[in-house]
């Protein structure tokens, strides 16, 4: 159990480093939201995932399974705020006419947009 | 007047975590002489699912499940459960505090004495803090004309 432990821990770091060259990298803020949104979510739901397994790894008794118990209500919480989260700030930032990132700076959509919004 | 954003997934989410939110925070108050927690961080969390609230479904909902009323009522009874506990250890002619004094009252040894004030301690210190904490972000929020704002 401890082997598959470190596999899910070394996978969920891995998306985080993912997640964070693309906070330094990519050129604007929507981008940068869909870079850590989404590998951020995924690479802290493998790692807690693999603390749980890890913590049952010395034998499954009661006070073990109560701590991997509350590490995975950590991981449910995650999991459900995380996306929820990057979703209502990226709106925020769409409400506040932030414009979106293009190569050579033509907007591909009309901008800033101005109907439907609820200003 | 805040606008009711109509956005449902803030606020499903925010219906759905709000009560584990509390729970915790109560978990946190319960368990704050004995591990890593206490009255002051529990009643922190309170006042972060109230916050969560109010970001979610705006100032008028949260005022009308938690009006100002309650507010000072609660923000007060805190401080009073906390003073009693301490004037009582006085009365019964220990210092201020001092929960061993309260066996004389509680049906309990010393030791276990000390053990139950402290735990009303933190219970008194988390229901003050709760209601100093959403009282100060609501005032905040409207720049101190409660109602408008956000």
């Amino acid at each position: 159990m401890a082997l598959v432990a470190v596999v899910l821990i070394s996978i969920g770091v891995f998306f985080m480093f993912a997640g964070t060259i693309g906070f330094l990298r990519l050129p604007d803020f929507y981008t940068r939201m869909h870079s850590t949104g989404k590998s951020d979510t995924l690479g802290m739901v493998l790692a807690f995932t693999g603390l749980a397994l890890y913590n049952l790894d010395h034998g499954l008794t009661l006070s073990s399974f109560l701590v991997s118990l509350k590490i995975m209500f950590i991981a449910i919480f995650w999991f459900v705020g995380s996306p929820t989260v990057t979703h209502t700030i990226t709106r925020a930032a769409f409400k506040s006419k932030i414009a979106p990132w293009t190569k050579d700076g033509r907007h591909v959509i009309d901008w800033p947009p101005d109907k439907g919004g609820s200003k | 007047m805040i606008q009711r954003t109509a956005n449902i997934i803030p606020r499903t989410i925010a219906r759905i975590l709000i009560p584990a939110i509390q729970v915790f925070g109560l978990y946190v108050i319960a368990h704050g002489h004995g591990s890593p927690g206490g009255g002051f961080q529990g009643g922190c969390i309170l006042a972060a699912s109230f916050i969560l609230m109010t970001i979610a479904y705006g100032l008028e909902d949260t005022k009308r499940r938690f009006t100002e009323n309650m507010n000072n009522i609660l923000s007060s009874l805190g401080v009073f459960i906390y003073a009693l506990t301490g004037w009582m250890c006085l009365l019964l002619g220990a210092n201020f505090l001092d929960y061993s004094a309260l066996s004389a009252i509680l049906p309990a040894d010393p030791v276990k004495a000390r053990y139950l004030g402290m735990f009303i301690i933190e219970v008194g210190v988390g229901i003050t803090v709760m209601a100093v904490m959403v009282s100060l972000f609501i005032d905040l929020v409207t720049g101190g004309k409660h109602g408008e704002g956000l």
